[in-house]
């Protein structure tokens, strides 16, 4: 393998367990009343740039924080259902920092860089601590202390949660400390504001330009830093269960302007969400990952079995995953129920009207426990699905199909979470460091709250102190000038077209391609045939989009067109990634590379590596740099949950 | 799932901008499933209006599970529309029959200015947070989690307040414009926990003041609780109102004065 002298990814010396202590010694500080000379933009409200915007604030550092959405509060983490993993023990189950260390390690399928996910095991105890001292109402035993429960690639429960709402209940309490902070003035908050460039000056990144919504100005912040926490790239499949307004523009825009984009091949299908029903559907509804802690996953054991499932007699019931993963049953990683969903689906027993889903049967468990207990645990998730479906999920299994969910990749960090561009760091799913191939089930919040209050706030004074006494550079500098002066240039390119498709139209085409080709099965061919097809659909886009209005007003048509376009240039690299990567591992499933049994078959020789991408122009193939995946700790070995 | 394809009327209230006179528009619209959700059917008379060169409609929506608040309108002259407990995004058409006349508005508040066509700044809500919708807890300040135990009833009554999603259905239902189920909600998850009680009486006055700036005064019609998408008991305002109260009383003895 050759490795890049380009890439250091600044892990610390010493035994893995003492790395972060050790980081946090050596990292130079800003005296606590010099943090005020120091602006900090961060650009998303979620888990990640709220709880970053709020703790940086209460150090002391002066802080602008942009958001799409009219308040904070929005940001697609609050859809989170499941729960927040924890290495607390409380269980006394044996869990450790060790163990939920090695378990995310080894979920990830050995593509994550070891020493930070054991930072984020370190400090998933603290976050729990931080978020009861918000108020976050988490479930708790009659006793009155906090409940947990199991997840997917665990055998021990570590997950806590408040009801199906965790990531609604955690985004609430980072929004609240972030209110705070607007309340005192610490902080800045732009609504309704996009960012649309990152600005670089002598290789630095110094601020961002922006977009406001409403009146459709452009304007720049200027930093001494600026943070990504601007979410995932799963709406580049057009279906996902991503919200619909979430997009890879910002990171997109930054790599454009020299960041590196990380292993954007590796996308997880989740496995438990309502199939898609018919031509017009807008996104897809999520069922959380909890729901396999007592539902039972089955298909009928003939194929095109029509009748009804109450009539499919249990002898003729084939409850697949505990059938071939008995010791992790229903609860196997998310990278595997999918596939073994889409493997039964594909071979002719997949269920429901298009036959394109797998039931998930609440049978036992409501006999076992009564309706009470199930309807106490899944009760707003039962009724949810009832809504869409118009199916009672109490008397009628409910039927789930795999789903773009939550992208592992993102912009290449180092271990501060700072990019390759000095002065730009990246929090939350948009990076790509935590998770390797594949995430496991409640670790999105855990890692956006760990980046945002544990980690961040401690590496960026390093970068920030040897700045003492620098102005930020000013909105009117020549490298900020030119920055807006080319997003109203584009602006109006996108107005002028007047072609015939809608900007949804042609992201629906878009999506069909990916998920068709670069989907759940991968295979060299039909990543060619991506690789031939999105750059038409980008030309077409181009020359045939239809946005209608005016750039200096609320113009939706004209915001998701510039999210389009992006997603038009990023699908290609997607698919380069994937084309590259000849071997399956978690989320990215090629089908030349597999087991006997169907298995992801790595190759630890050839590709334990991090593929971090530069860009070198739309349609010129981006110059590769690799990070060697060294694994002192947890040994490479072929996952097995059975 | 049916095959079943409807016909609808779409009455829509259509308005330039935040300073511009709105008025209303009627659309047919063709071929809209059952299976639809509400916002999936506007998509549609989108995709059909940018067809013919007319605008599309601006609306907020973003996660469409019901939980990012963005989403709201009035439907026939009710936020959400007809069904109880249930955001826009999650009403599906199957609630409406073949050849239904609906009409469409944005959430009417003097406190919600409008942005354009159904999109409304609820940007008031915010500035009701920041007064004191928090328990002051600077990260790494925090002691054990289990070191406090909630009693379960507790939590769980904190956890129905706490799930107001934002959304300003209760606001849009008030014939006073009121925004007391909100504060009451933000409030009761907060006061009810022992970690917010060191903060209990002076959010509850800060919280309640700012309100008052923005929003009318609530004379108790219960629209509120009848509209929000999450139920949100109206309990929570009376607990809003003792509290208030009892802040006022407080304030007094802590500052060394006496009353009855």
């Amino acid at each position: 393998m050759t490795l890049d002298s380009n890439i250091d990814a600044k892990i610390p010396g010493g035994a893995m367990a003492d790395k972060w202590t050790a980081r946090k010694f050596d990292a130079k500080l800003v005296n606590p009343a010099n943090k005020r000379r120091f602006t900090v933009v961060v650009v998303g409200t979620g888990l990640a740039g709220a709880s970053a915007a709020a703790t940086l604030a209460e150090l002391g550092y002066r802080v602008q924080v942009v958001s799409f959405h009219d308040t904070p509060r929005r940001a697609h983490s609050i859809a989170a259902q499941g729960g927040i993993n924890a290495a607390k023990n409380y269980p006394n189950d044996g869990d450790s920092v060790h163990r939920l260390f090695y378990d995310t390690v080894k979920g990830g399928d050995f593509r994550a860089r070891e020493a930070n996910v054991h930072r984020l095991a370190e400090v998933s105890v603290d976050i729990i601590d931080q978020c009861v001292a918000q108020g976050v109402p988490f479930a708790r035993e009659y006793g009155g202390l906090l409940d947990n429960r199991s997840f997917g690639g665990a055998q021990v429960s570590r997950t806590f949660y408040a009801r199906g709402q965790t990531g609604q209940q955690l985004l609430l309490g980072a929004y609240q400390a972030l209110a705070r902070q607007i309340g005192l003035g610490n902080v800045e908050l732009f609504n309704r504001t996009e960012m649309l460039e990152l600005v670089v000056k002598d290789g630095r990144a110094v601020g961002i330009v922006c977009r406001h919504l409403i009146s459709g100005e452009v304007f720049s912040l200027s930093g001494h830093a600026v943070v990504l926490a601007t979410g995932g790239y799963g709406n580049v499949y057009y279906l996902s269960t991503n919200a619909k307004m979430s997009n890879v523009t910002a990171a997109w825009r930054a790599h454009k302007q020299g960041a590196y984009f990380a292993n954007p091949c590796y996308t997880q299908i989740h496995p438990t969400c309502i199939p898609a029903s018919d031509e017009f559907q807008s996104k897809l509804t999520l069922m959380s990952e909890s729901l396999r802690n007592d539902g039972r996953i089955l298909v009928p054991q003939q194929t095109d079995d029509a009748r009804p499932p109450h009539q499919i007699p249990e002898t003729e019931r084939d409850y697949y995953l505990e059938r071939r993963y008995p010791a992790f049953g229903n609860l196997v990683p998310r990278d595997i129920a999918s596939r073994a969903a889409k493997r039964e689906v594909d071979a002719g027993r997949g269920v429901g009207p298009l036959k394109n889903g797998v039931y998930l049967d609440f049978g036992d468990a409501i006999s076992r426990l009564g309706k009470a207990v199930v309807e106490e645990r899944y009760g707003n998730l039962f009724e949810i699905y009832e809504r869409i479906t118009d199916d009672d999920p109490y008397t009628t299994p409910m039927r789930i199909y795999p789903a773009v969910h939550y992208t592992m990749g993102g912009l290449w960090v180092d271990y501060n979470l700072m990019s390759n561009l000095p002065g730009l760091y990246v929090l939350g799913e948009a990076n790509f460091s935590d998770h390797g191939a594949n995430r496991l089930g409640a670790s999105a919040l855990m890692q956006g709250l760990a980046d945002g209050y544990f980690v961040l706030p401690y590496t960026i004074g390093d970068y920030l102190a040897p700045m003492l006494g620098q102005p930020v550079v000013g909105a009117d500098d020549p490298a900020f000038v030119a920055v807006e002066a080319k997003v109203a240039d584009t602006t109006r390119q996108l107005l002028s077209i007047k072609g015939t498709r809608s900007v949804d139209d042609i992201h629906r085409e878009l999506g069909k391609v990916m998920w068709d080709n670069v989907g759940m099965g991968r295979t060299e061919a039909s990543l060619d045939k991506a690789l031939t097809e999105i750059p038409a659909i980008r030309d077409e886009f181009w020359k045939n989009v239809r946005v209608l209005g005016e750039e200096q007003s609320l113009n939706q048509s004209l915001e998701k067109a510039g999210r389009v376009a992006d997603f038009l240039e990023f699908a290609e690299l997607l698919a380069l990634d994937a084309r590259h990567r000849k071997e399956s591992c978690g989320g990215h499933f090629r089908e030349e590379y597999q087991t006997d049994e169907g298995e992801a078959l790595r190759d630890d020789d050839n590709f334990a590596y991090v593929a971090a991408w530069e860009f070198a122009g739309v349609g010129t193939a981006p110059a590769l740099h690799k990070e060697e995946l060294v694994f002192e700790e947890v040994h490479l070995a072929t996952r097995s949950y059975k | 799932m049916s095959d079943a394809r409807m016909k609808m009327k779409i009455t829509v209230w259509r308005q330039a901008g935040p300073d511009t006179a709105g008025a209303f528009r009627d659309y047919d619209l063709d071929g809209v499933s059952p299976d639809m959700s509400f916002l999936e059917m506007l998509d549609t008379l989108n995709e059909q209006l940018i067809a013919s060169g007319e605008e599309p409609i601006a609306f907020d929506h973003d996660c469409r599970e019901g939980i990012c608040g963005s989403c709201g309108m009035m439907i026939n002259g009710v936020p959400h529309g007809p069904e109880r407990a249930t955001a826009t995004c999650q009403l599906h058409m199957r609630k409406f029959s073949d050849g239904a006349h609906i009409t469409i508005e944005p959430f009417r508040a003097a406190a919600f200015p409008i942005n354009r066509d159904l999109s409304v700044d609820r940007s008031a809500f915010d500035r009701i947070v920041e007064s004191g919708g928090y328990i002051t807890a600077p990260t790494g300040s925090a002691p054990d989690a289990n070191l406090i135990p909630i009693p379960k009833a507790v939590a769980d009554s904190s956890m129905d307040a706490a799930q107001c999603i934002g959304c300003g259905a209760c606001v849009a239902a008030c014939p006073n414009g009121a925004a007391q189920l909100f504060t009451s909600a933000k409030l009761a998850h907060l006061n009810l926990m022992p970690q917010g009680q060191a903060e209990r009486w002076d959010r509850t006055i800060d919280m309640v003041e700012t309100m008052e700036t923005f929003f009318g005064s609530c004379t108790n019609y219960r629209e509120c609780e009848a509209a929000c998408p999450k139920s949100i008991s109206v309990d929570f305002i009376a607990l809003m109102n003792k509290d208030y109260v009892r802040a006022q009383l407080k304030q007094r003895r802590l500052a060394g004065q006496t009353f009855p």
